[in-house]
Protein backbone atom coordinates (compact mmCIF):
# COMPACT_ATOMS: atom_id res chain seq x y z
CA UNK A 1 0.00 0.00 0.00
CA UNK A 2 2.83 2.44 1.07
CA UNK A 3 4.82 1.81 -1.86
CA UNK A 4 2.05 2.02 -4.06
CA UNK A 5 0.95 5.47 -2.97
CA UNK A 6 4.11 6.95 -3.53
CA UNK A 7 4.61 6.20 -7.15
CA UNK A 8 1.40 7.26 -7.54
CA UNK A 9 2.22 10.97 -6.41
CA UNK A 10 5.08 11.62 -8.02
CA UNK A 11 3.29 13.66 -11.03
CA UNK A 12 5.30 16.20 -12.46
CA UNK A 13 3.08 19.18 -12.69
CA UNK A 14 4.45 22.81 -13.84
CA UNK A 15 3.51 25.76 -11.80
CA UNK A 16 1.11 27.15 -13.59
CA UNK A 17 -0.10 29.82 -10.93
CA UNK A 18 2.77 32.77 -11.37
CA UNK A 19 2.93 32.25 -15.05
CA UNK A 20 -1.17 33.39 -15.36
CA UNK A 21 -0.55 35.74 -12.73
CA UNK A 22 2.03 37.51 -14.95
CA UNK A 23 0.61 36.90 -18.17
CA UNK A 24 -2.60 38.73 -16.91
CA UNK A 25 -0.99 41.46 -15.17
CA UNK A 26 0.81 42.12 -19.20
CA UNK A 27 -2.78 41.79 -20.57
CA UNK A 28 -3.89 44.43 -18.26
CA UNK A 29 -1.66 46.55 -18.95
CA UNK A 30 -2.07 46.07 -23.00
CA UNK A 31 -5.54 46.74 -22.74
CA UNK A 32 -5.26 49.90 -20.60
CA UNK A 33 -2.71 51.39 -22.48
CA UNK A 34 -4.57 50.46 -25.57
CA UNK A 35 -6.04 53.24 -27.77
CA UNK A 36 -7.31 53.02 -30.75
CA UNK A 37 -5.81 55.61 -33.50
CA UNK A 38 -7.43 56.86 -36.12
CA UNK A 39 -5.58 57.14 -39.07
CA UNK A 40 -4.67 61.14 -40.00
CA UNK A 41 -3.84 62.69 -43.09
CA UNK A 42 -2.74 66.06 -44.44
CA UNK A 43 -4.27 68.89 -46.91
CA UNK A 44 -1.28 70.36 -48.61
CA UNK A 45 -1.78 73.94 -48.47
CA UNK A 46 1.21 76.12 -50.65
CA UNK A 47 1.15 79.80 -49.48
CA UNK A 48 4.29 81.71 -49.53
CA UNK A 49 3.56 85.16 -48.34
CA UNK A 50 4.84 86.97 -51.13
CA UNK A 51 3.91 85.46 -54.12
CA UNK A 52 -0.09 85.65 -52.58
CA UNK A 53 -0.22 89.35 -53.27
CA UNK A 54 1.35 88.73 -56.40
CA UNK A 55 -1.61 86.58 -57.49
CA UNK A 56 -4.34 88.29 -56.47
CA UNK A 57 -3.00 91.08 -58.07
CA UNK A 58 -1.12 90.90 -61.06
CA UNK A 59 -2.53 87.35 -61.75
CA UNK A 60 -5.84 87.33 -63.53
CA UNK A 61 -4.91 84.83 -66.01
CA UNK A 62 -5.40 82.21 -63.30
CA UNK A 63 -8.94 80.57 -62.53
CA UNK A 64 -9.86 81.71 -58.96
CA UNK A 65 -12.43 79.94 -57.44
CA UNK A 66 -13.71 82.02 -54.78
CA UNK A 67 -15.62 80.19 -51.76
CA UNK A 68 -16.85 82.72 -49.70
CA UNK A 69 -18.20 80.84 -46.08
CA UNK A 70 -19.87 83.35 -43.95
CA UNK A 71 -20.26 81.95 -40.13
CA UNK A 72 -23.42 82.81 -37.87
CA UNK A 73 -22.82 83.80 -34.73
CA UNK A 74 -21.94 80.66 -32.88
CA UNK A 75 -19.23 79.65 -35.76
CA UNK A 76 -21.82 77.52 -37.50
CA UNK A 77 -22.17 77.85 -41.31
CA UNK A 78 -24.75 80.02 -43.05
CA UNK A 79 -24.17 80.04 -46.39
CA UNK A 80 -21.57 79.23 -49.11
CA UNK A 81 -20.83 81.04 -52.73
CA UNK A 82 -18.40 80.08 -55.06
CA UNK A 83 -17.80 83.22 -56.79
CA UNK A 84 -21.35 84.52 -57.44
CA UNK A 85 -23.05 81.27 -57.30
CA UNK A 86 -25.76 80.47 -53.72
CA UNK A 87 -24.78 77.11 -52.88
CA UNK A 88 -26.71 77.33 -49.58
CA UNK A 89 -24.42 75.40 -46.60
CA UNK A 90 -25.26 72.19 -49.07
CA UNK A 91 -21.40 71.04 -49.30
CA UNK A 92 -22.12 68.10 -52.50
CA UNK A 93 -23.21 71.53 -54.59
CA UNK A 94 -20.22 72.84 -53.98
CA UNK A 95 -18.54 69.86 -55.11
CA UNK A 96 -20.67 69.80 -58.20
CA UNK A 97 -20.13 73.30 -59.11
CA UNK A 98 -16.40 72.64 -58.79
CA UNK A 99 -16.21 69.63 -60.77
CA UNK A 100 -18.65 71.87 -63.45
CA UNK A 101 -16.10 74.31 -63.31
CA UNK A 102 -13.27 72.03 -63.48
CA UNK A 103 -14.40 70.61 -66.44
CA UNK A 104 -15.08 73.82 -68.07
CA UNK A 105 -11.73 74.56 -67.61
CA UNK A 106 -10.42 71.32 -69.68
CA UNK A 107 -10.20 68.74 -66.83
CA UNK A 108 -8.36 68.50 -63.63
CA UNK A 109 -4.73 69.64 -63.95
CA UNK A 110 -1.75 68.81 -61.65
CA UNK A 111 0.60 70.62 -60.34
CA UNK A 112 1.07 74.43 -60.67
CA UNK A 113 -0.68 75.19 -63.79
CA UNK A 114 -4.27 74.14 -62.34
CA UNK A 115 -7.35 76.21 -61.25
CA UNK A 116 -6.44 77.64 -57.73
CA UNK A 117 -9.15 78.29 -55.23
CA UNK A 118 -9.35 80.71 -52.89
CA UNK A 119 -11.37 80.07 -49.10
CA UNK A 120 -13.12 82.67 -47.64
CA UNK A 121 -14.36 81.94 -44.72
CA UNK A 122 -15.42 84.40 -42.07
CA UNK A 123 -13.26 84.42 -38.64
CA UNK A 124 -15.49 82.43 -36.29
CA UNK A 125 -16.51 79.71 -38.88
CA UNK A 126 -15.78 76.67 -37.23
CA UNK A 127 -12.86 74.78 -38.50
CA UNK A 128 -14.17 72.13 -39.37
CA UNK A 129 -16.94 72.92 -41.94
CA UNK A 130 -13.12 75.12 -43.52
CA UNK A 131 -11.68 71.56 -43.84
CA UNK A 132 -15.23 70.10 -45.35
CA UNK A 133 -14.75 72.73 -47.96
CA UNK A 134 -11.45 72.13 -48.85
CA UNK A 135 -11.66 68.53 -48.82
CA UNK A 136 -14.90 69.23 -51.24
CA UNK A 137 -12.58 71.32 -53.60
CA UNK A 138 -9.65 68.95 -53.69
CA UNK A 139 -11.32 65.76 -54.80
CA UNK A 140 -13.96 63.15 -55.03
CA UNK A 141 -13.53 59.83 -53.38
CA UNK A 142 -15.69 57.12 -55.35
CA UNK A 143 -15.32 54.31 -53.60
CA UNK A 144 -11.88 53.26 -52.95
CA UNK A 145 -10.69 56.08 -56.31
CA UNK A 146 -10.00 59.22 -55.81
CA UNK A 147 -10.30 61.70 -57.96
CA UNK A 148 -8.47 65.30 -58.12
CA UNK A 149 -9.72 67.76 -58.57
CA UNK A 150 -7.73 70.88 -57.22
CA UNK A 151 -4.45 71.42 -56.42
CA UNK A 152 -4.20 74.42 -55.03
CA UNK A 153 -5.86 76.21 -52.11
CA UNK A 154 -4.60 79.43 -50.39
CA UNK A 155 -7.12 81.39 -47.99
CA UNK A 156 -7.67 84.74 -48.56
CA UNK A 157 -6.59 86.94 -45.74
CA UNK A 158 -8.18 86.87 -42.29
CA UNK A 159 -11.44 88.36 -41.41
CA UNK A 160 -11.18 89.86 -38.27
CA UNK A 161 -14.19 90.70 -36.36
CA UNK A 162 -14.54 94.60 -35.80
CA UNK B 1 -9.70 0.75 -1.76
CA UNK B 2 -12.38 2.19 -4.07
CA UNK B 3 -13.61 4.88 -1.58
CA UNK B 4 -9.93 5.57 -0.96
CA UNK B 5 -8.89 6.81 -4.19
CA UNK B 6 -11.70 8.67 -4.92
CA UNK B 7 -11.40 11.19 -2.45
CA UNK B 8 -8.08 13.07 -2.38
CA UNK B 9 -8.42 13.80 -6.17
CA UNK B 10 -7.79 17.23 -6.86
CA UNK B 11 -10.18 18.62 -9.77
CA UNK B 12 -7.62 20.57 -12.24
CA UNK B 13 -9.48 22.44 -15.15
CA UNK B 14 -7.00 22.13 -18.44
CA UNK B 15 -5.90 25.45 -18.64
CA UNK B 16 -3.74 25.27 -21.98
CA UNK B 17 -6.77 26.88 -24.19
CA UNK B 18 -7.22 29.64 -21.91
CA UNK B 19 -2.88 30.47 -22.00
CA UNK B 20 -3.22 30.26 -25.57
CA UNK B 21 -5.83 32.95 -26.16
CA UNK B 22 -4.35 35.14 -23.31
CA UNK B 23 -1.01 35.15 -25.05
CA UNK B 24 -2.85 35.92 -28.47
CA UNK B 25 -4.20 38.66 -26.77
CA UNK B 26 -1.15 40.07 -25.75
CA UNK B 27 0.76 39.28 -28.88
CA UNK B 28 -2.21 41.46 -30.17
CA UNK B 29 -2.36 44.63 -28.34
CA UNK B 30 1.73 44.28 -28.14
CA UNK B 31 1.92 45.01 -32.36
CA UNK B 32 -0.57 47.56 -32.30
CA UNK B 33 0.30 49.46 -29.08
CA UNK B 34 3.40 50.87 -31.58
CA UNK B 35 1.23 52.39 -33.45
CA UNK B 36 0.05 55.44 -30.72
CA UNK B 37 1.17 58.64 -32.09
CA UNK B 38 3.14 60.69 -29.88
CA UNK B 39 2.43 63.92 -31.86
CA UNK B 40 -1.44 63.94 -30.53
CA UNK B 41 -2.46 66.44 -28.00
CA UNK B 42 -5.57 65.73 -26.10
CA UNK B 43 -6.81 68.98 -26.71
CA UNK B 44 -7.24 69.04 -29.95
CA UNK B 45 -10.26 66.86 -31.52
CA UNK B 46 -9.91 66.79 -35.35
CA UNK B 47 -11.98 67.42 -37.97
CA UNK B 48 -12.83 64.45 -40.25
CA UNK B 49 -12.47 64.09 -43.37
CA UNK B 50 -12.84 61.81 -46.24
CA UNK B 51 -9.94 62.86 -48.26
CA UNK B 52 -7.25 62.89 -45.89
CA UNK B 53 -5.15 60.35 -46.81
CA UNK B 54 -2.17 59.31 -44.51
CA UNK B 55 0.99 61.03 -46.16
CA UNK B 56 3.31 58.82 -47.96
CA UNK B 57 6.70 58.72 -46.99
CA UNK B 58 7.76 61.31 -44.38
CA UNK B 59 7.61 64.70 -43.94
CA UNK B 60 10.14 66.76 -44.21
CA UNK B 61 11.30 69.20 -40.58
CA UNK B 62 7.86 69.05 -39.73
CA UNK B 63 6.65 71.68 -37.16
CA UNK B 64 3.84 70.78 -35.32
CA UNK B 65 1.05 73.37 -33.90
CA UNK B 66 -1.79 72.19 -32.10
CA UNK B 67 -4.92 74.93 -32.26
CA UNK B 68 -7.14 74.07 -28.98
CA UNK B 69 -10.80 74.84 -29.56
CA UNK B 70 -10.04 78.61 -27.90
CA UNK B 71 -7.87 78.95 -30.24
CA UNK B 72 -4.28 78.82 -28.34
CA UNK B 73 -1.77 77.54 -30.33
CA UNK B 74 0.37 74.59 -28.56
CA UNK B 75 3.69 73.79 -30.11
CA UNK B 76 5.13 70.63 -27.87
CA UNK B 77 3.82 71.23 -24.41
CA UNK B 78 3.98 75.12 -24.17
CA UNK B 79 1.02 77.40 -24.85
CA UNK B 80 1.29 80.24 -27.06
CA UNK B 81 -1.76 82.87 -28.16
CA UNK B 82 -1.33 84.76 -31.86
CA UNK B 83 0.82 87.70 -30.30
CA UNK B 84 3.35 85.42 -28.90
CA UNK B 85 3.92 82.68 -31.38
CA UNK B 86 6.54 84.44 -33.47
CA UNK B 87 9.80 84.21 -31.11
CA UNK B 88 9.45 79.88 -30.80
CA UNK B 89 8.93 80.09 -35.00
CA UNK B 90 11.74 82.18 -35.33
CA UNK B 91 13.82 80.13 -33.14
CA UNK B 92 12.43 76.64 -35.09
CA UNK B 93 13.71 78.56 -38.05
CA UNK B 94 17.25 79.63 -36.63
CA UNK B 95 17.40 75.77 -35.71
CA UNK B 96 16.30 75.12 -39.41
CA UNK B 97 18.70 77.06 -40.30
CA UNK B 98 21.99 75.65 -38.35
CA UNK B 99 20.87 72.34 -40.11
CA UNK B 100 21.88 74.13 -43.26
CA UNK B 101 18.06 74.38 -44.46
CA UNK B 102 15.29 76.95 -45.19
CA UNK B 103 11.59 77.97 -44.75
CA UNK B 104 10.43 76.40 -47.72
CA UNK B 105 11.70 73.18 -46.43
CA UNK B 106 9.97 72.94 -43.07
CA UNK B 107 6.51 71.82 -43.17
CA UNK B 108 4.14 72.88 -40.91
CA UNK B 109 1.63 70.62 -39.75
CA UNK B 110 -1.36 72.81 -38.68
CA UNK B 111 -3.99 70.53 -36.07
CA UNK B 112 -6.95 72.19 -35.11
CA UNK B 113 -9.81 71.72 -33.25
CA UNK B 114 -12.71 70.89 -35.25
CA UNK B 115 -14.66 73.33 -33.24
CA UNK B 116 -11.83 76.26 -33.57
CA UNK B 117 -12.54 79.71 -35.50
CA UNK B 118 -11.01 79.81 -39.09
CA UNK B 119 -9.63 83.08 -38.45
CA UNK B 120 -7.21 81.60 -35.36
CA UNK B 121 -5.93 78.95 -37.65
CA UNK B 122 -5.73 81.74 -40.41
CA UNK B 123 -3.85 84.24 -38.15
CA UNK B 124 -1.38 81.26 -36.90
CA UNK B 125 -0.69 80.90 -40.43
CA UNK B 126 0.61 84.07 -41.57
CA UNK B 127 2.48 84.33 -38.86
CA UNK B 128 4.39 81.66 -39.83
CA UNK B 129 4.55 82.97 -43.43
CA UNK B 130 5.79 86.21 -41.82
CA UNK B 131 8.57 84.24 -40.35
CA UNK B 132 8.80 82.79 -43.43
CA UNK B 133 7.54 79.18 -43.68
CA UNK B 134 5.21 78.59 -47.08
CA UNK B 135 3.99 74.52 -46.41
CA UNK B 136 1.29 74.09 -44.67
CA UNK B 137 -0.40 70.64 -43.89
CA UNK B 138 -3.77 71.29 -42.26
CA UNK B 139 -4.22 67.55 -40.93
CA UNK B 140 -7.58 65.48 -40.45
CA UNK B 141 -8.78 62.11 -39.26
CA UNK B 142 -9.67 59.73 -41.76
CA UNK B 143 -13.34 59.60 -42.06
CA UNK B 144 -13.95 55.88 -42.85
Amino acid sequence: MKIRNKTEGVKNELQMTSMIDIVFLLLVFFIMTFKIVEQEGDFNIKMPLAKENQNSQSDPLDIVLKVRMESDANGGLQRMRLNERELGTDFSMLRAAVIEMVNAGGGPVEGEDGPEVEIDADYNLRYEYTIEAISMVTGEKRGKETIKLVDKIKFAPTRRPN
Amino acid sequence: MRVKSAKPEIVEGDLTPMIDMTFQLIAFFMVLINFSQTEANERVQLPSSELARPPEGEIESPIIIHVASDGTAIIGTEEFSVDTLRPILSRELSVLKADGKTAEDANIIIRAHKDAATGKAQEIISVCQEVGFENFLLRAKEQL
